[in-house]
């Protein structure tokens, strides 16, 4: 037996503590690993789409229908300034826009896609009822919008500005807005003139929503270029953000009071709106109960605002309520109640690129208290990693009344081996005088930036997770997603996507729910409350549940629902009833209802 | 980035503090010690206070208390005394800043790592890498999809570009590491040039990433570390021209992450050699006895 000196316990101890701190540094090393496999978060569904066993193990599938619907549009991109040559997949890299609207009254879903390469023409798909659609926008007079000298589409958002019960217009643009009074579905009539709006502007983003509670619908637009730029005709190059992440030389912002003579007063100073960040996305909701619509608005290149309206006035509280704080990308601007506790959460997209910018998009959830505070809980729930997201629509996909979340990405999609991350990467950490010259930048030349991406459809276990199943359920293209929308549009109590692509192909895709899901939606008219009645809140209560959704006039990124609302109630629901709070602050209550119908409600005068 | 000192096999942490500023003026020795972190802690709020440059205060708290827990315990169980806390408080806050994430786990994570380094991976008796360059590079190699550095942040404007210039000159003028800096920059900016003319980018885009505060702080406070750079002054200028060089064949590779990757691979080779050199010479290693800012926050 050796006996260990006493020289020598203290160099065993030493060597013994540093074959420990060695072990504990290697599992420090090993923990991103034992993270990523092990994490509950962004819990992704990789079977490959089987309808049937979508359908019984998420409730859904959905199949890409638009060739055999009648529909093969594909969307042009705009080719601005040759100056900007180099750069022209980034700076044209917007456009492609979707909106529900049932122009004609006739109960049927239609749909209207914007385009946006100079001469290119929007298109008004109206439902033939059978599962086809046919393209009226030339007949309408809602087609040759994007002619030379006037810029092109951006987006388009619907709302009954005159109340006469039939939905107009306003087409959002980089170039001369345009408002189209809708001749009870027989035609349009081209009322931009007439109507007070600026000549000009360079918007992605537009919102009908009454603010002042007056029973008409005003106007909200978000610049993103500075409106004194013609995107054509550049005086210099000088036209990029002045910073990635706290840019305010955007365009400016614009509420259009709607004076209820077909002519429209710029309000926004007036009301406490002034803001040149670069807006993207924005959405209208009373968030507090107040009565009062609040406005949220999505910045690129900088933070999210959050306008709290007090019925004449708007404060600007996107920091002291939380969602103002660190500088992203909004790209989308979508409410709906995720927890089913009769609160709207407010979903943005932003950039998520592994290896180079993990912004993480955000759920903004209000927070219990007296004060309106908010904690973003998209990594919790598993919604934050979406590549480089745009635009996003909370809906009940398979009717088992949770809202799901379908998100739509992928930037620019062009050489698949060329990635132009590193050249975005290292201009866009530089100074401003370097930024903000658009001669500065090194040439896309072909490259992909955050292209080809797979889509997610979160869907939502009612329990506090998401899960993405947009592989398994059929949600496979990679095209450039930029709007989305979720509708009815057969009429079958299911929730139908409709995806804008930039460069890409307008996709619907039709879905089939399982039939043991229950559903209910309502349509909304508004007598007192604009007729559109966009803002009127339904909560509806069932099997001790709660949820709360909102009539919109746009949301998402570039987009605008069907008006109707739809409830997905799961198995055998017990319906206790559905209270209307209307934007007059007339409340309604419906009971006895029963599910998987259609009800029509009037604002009682 | 701090680390136990460089004496042989068994550092004596209790008097690195004197040893790392002994370079600097007398007048306030007692506070020299808290200057590199007073500096970057007035970085940080400006930063954070002007433009908002952190995902959040908890986060960096989060990233300083991870930093200087392990800092303590470690130095206690290796050094058999309480280490001296600034080093591990400007690693933690260099983590707050230079790192990104939506997450909490990964600053803890990333002070974790780095300060871990410091005793792990040592080479006669010495740390080898720049602690928080290396808990960073780790993180963006082994966490990718939840962490980012260096990139899309922070003004990017002229006021900032000053504050940081100016703090960081004053501190590393105190250090005597100037010279450092100033090589790299010209290094930097001579290779933008050829790499320009190579790519057929505009000039101004190869300059970009050094006029962005973000990478203001790589040049001051990390490529300056005395611990984990050679001892002459000489060396120190080849290492810091080495570091650019490194940077300019990975950027032409499209490394986003090329200054921190570059002094990942060079500041270690670098050491190595000198280590080897030293050898050769029959010469005992001796800790670096010039003081930096960097010596305080590794």
């Amino acid at each position: 037996m050796k006996l260990s000196t006493p020289a020598a316990a203290p160099a065993r101890s030493g060597v013994v503590a540093r074959i420990l701190v060695t072990i504990f540094f290697a599992g420090l090393l090993a923990t991103p690993y034992l993270m990523r496999r092990f994490s509950t978060g962004g819990r992704t569904a990789s079977a490959q789409p089987d309808s049937q066993a979508a359908l019984a193990r998420y409730g859904f599938y959905l199949q890409e229908v638009s060739h055999t619907a009648g529909i093969d549009f594909v969307h042009q991109a705009p080719t601005l300034d040759p100056k900007l040559a180099a750069i022209m997949p980034e700076v044209s890299s917007m456009g492609a826009a979707v909106s529900i609207v049932d122009f004609d009254r006739d109960g049927w879903p239609d749909i209207y896609v914007t385009n946006s390469a100079i001469g290119s023409k929007n298109h008004l798909y109206h439902n033939n009822h059978d599962g086809t659609f046919t393209d009226l926008a030339e007949q309408m007079g809602v087609a040759d919008v994007n002619r030379d000298g006037t810029g092109v589409s951006m987006g388009a958002v619907w709302g009954d500005y005159d109340n006469d019960g039939y939905e107009d217009l306003f087409l959002v643009k980089w170039g001369r807005p345009e408002l189209f009074h809708n001749d009870h579905g027989h035609g349009f009539t081209r009322v931009t003139d007439q109507s007070g709006l600026p000549t000009w502007f360079n918007a992605n983003t537009a919102v009908w929503f009454d603010y002042d509670g007056d029973g008409l619908l005003d106007l909200f637009v978000g610049g993103y270029y500075p409106e004194g730029l013609d995107l054509w005709h550049l005086p210099s190059t000088r036209m990029m953000p002045e910073s990635f992440e706290y840019a305010k030389n955007g365009g400016r912002k614009y509420l259009f009071h709607n004076l209820g003579n077909g002519h429209f007063e710029e309000v926004s100073a007036k009301v406490g709106i002034d803001s040149r960040r670069w807006a993207l996305a924005a959405a209208a909701a009373d968030l507090r109960g107040t009565g009062h619509p609040d406005l949220f608005v999505a910045n690129d290149y900088g933070v999210s605002e959050l306008y709290l309206n007090d019925g004449k006035h708007f404060h600007e509280a996107g920091a002291e309520t939380g969602i103002g704080f660190a500088p992203k990308s909004g790209m989308n601007a979508s409410v709906g109640d995720v927890f089913n506790q009769g609160k709207l959460d407010i979903y943005v997209s932003n950039i998520s690129e592994e290896g180079v910018l993990i912004q993480g998009n955000n759920l903004w959830v209000p927070k219990d208290g007296p004060t309106l505070k908010y904690e973003n809980l998209a990594r919790d729930l598993g919604v934050e990693l979406g590549g480089w997201s745009f635009g996003a629509q909370f809906g009940d996909l398979n009717n088992d009344g949770n809202l799901d979340i379908y998100l739509e990405n992928g930037y620019i999609s062009l050489d698949r081996k060329r990635s132009y991350w590193y050249d975005f990467a290292k201009v866009a950490g530089g100074n401003s005088s370097i930024i903000g010259d658009a001669a500065n930048w090194p040439a896309f030349d072909g490259r992909s930036l955050s292209g080809y991406q797979q889509k997610h459809v979160w869907l939502n276990d009612g329990a506090g997770k998401f899960i993405d199943v947009a592989q398994a359920v059929g949600a496979t293209d990679t095209y450039d997603g930029r709007s989305v929308v979720l509708a009815d549009l057969w009429n079958r109590g299911v929730l139908d996507a409709v995806v804008a692509n930039q460069r890409g192909p307008l996709l619907i895709y039709r879905n089939t729910v399982t039939p043991e899901n229950d559903w209910i939606e309502f349509s909304l008219e508004g007598t007192k409350s604009n007729r559109s009645a966009i803002g009127a809140q339904l909560t509806l209560f069932w099997d001790g549940k709660q949820q709360v959704q909102q009539v919109s006039g746009g949301n998402g990124f570039a987009s605008e629902n069907d008006r109707r609302i739809h409830f997905g109630l799961g198995k055998k629901p017990q319906i206790d009833k559905v209270v209307i709070r209307w934007p007059s602050g007339a409340v309604q209550t419906l009971e006895n209802l029963t599910p998987d119908r259609l009800y029509t409600v009037k604002e009682r005068s | 980035m701090s680390q136990p000192t460089a004496q042989a096999n068994q550092p004596q942490p209790d008097t690195r503090a004197k040893q790392h500023f002994r370079g600097w003026t007398p007048l306030p020795s007692r506070l020299n010690p808290y200057l590199p972190p007073i500096f970057i802690t007035l970085i940080l709020l400006i930063g954070n206070l002007s433009f908002g440059i952190l995902e959040s205060y908890s986060k960096t708290l989060l990233a300083i208390v991870t930093a200087i827990t392990f800092e303590l315990v470690l130095g206690r169980i290796f050094l058999h005394k309480w280490p001296h806390p600034a080093s591990a408080y400007i690693t933690g806050i260099s983590v707050g800043i230079l790192l990104r994430s939506p997450a909490f786990w990964p600053y803890a994570l990333c002070s974790a790592l780095s300060i871990t380094s410091k005793y792990a991976l040592r080479v006669q008796g010495r740390h080898i890498w720049n602690p928080s360059n290396f808990g960073i590079c780790a993180m963006l190699i082994l966490a990718s999809q939840a962490v980012a550095s260096l990139s899309i942040q922070w003004g990017n404007n002229f006021a900032s570009l000053v504050v940081i210039w100016v703090l960081g000159t004053v501190i590393v003028l105190r250090a005597k590491r100037f010279h450092i800096t100033l090589t790299y920059v010209v290094s930097f900016i001579a290779l933008s040039f050829l790499r320009a003319h190579i790519t057929g980018d505009p000039w101004q885009a190869e300059i970009a990433p050094i006029t962005g505060p973000m990478y203001q702080l790589f040049i001051f406070f990390m490529i300056t570390d005395p611990k984990t750079t050679v001892r002459s002054r000489m060396g120190q200028c080849g290492v810091a021209v080495a570091i650019a060089v490194v940077e300019f064949f990975l950027r032409l590779n499209s490394s986003i992450y090329a200054p921190l990757y570059a002094l990942f691979w060079v500041g270690p080779l670098a050491l190595f050699i000198e280590m080897w050199i030293d050898s050769h010479r029959g010469r005992s290693i001796a800790s670096a006895t010039v003081p930096s800012p960097e010596g305080l926050r590794s």
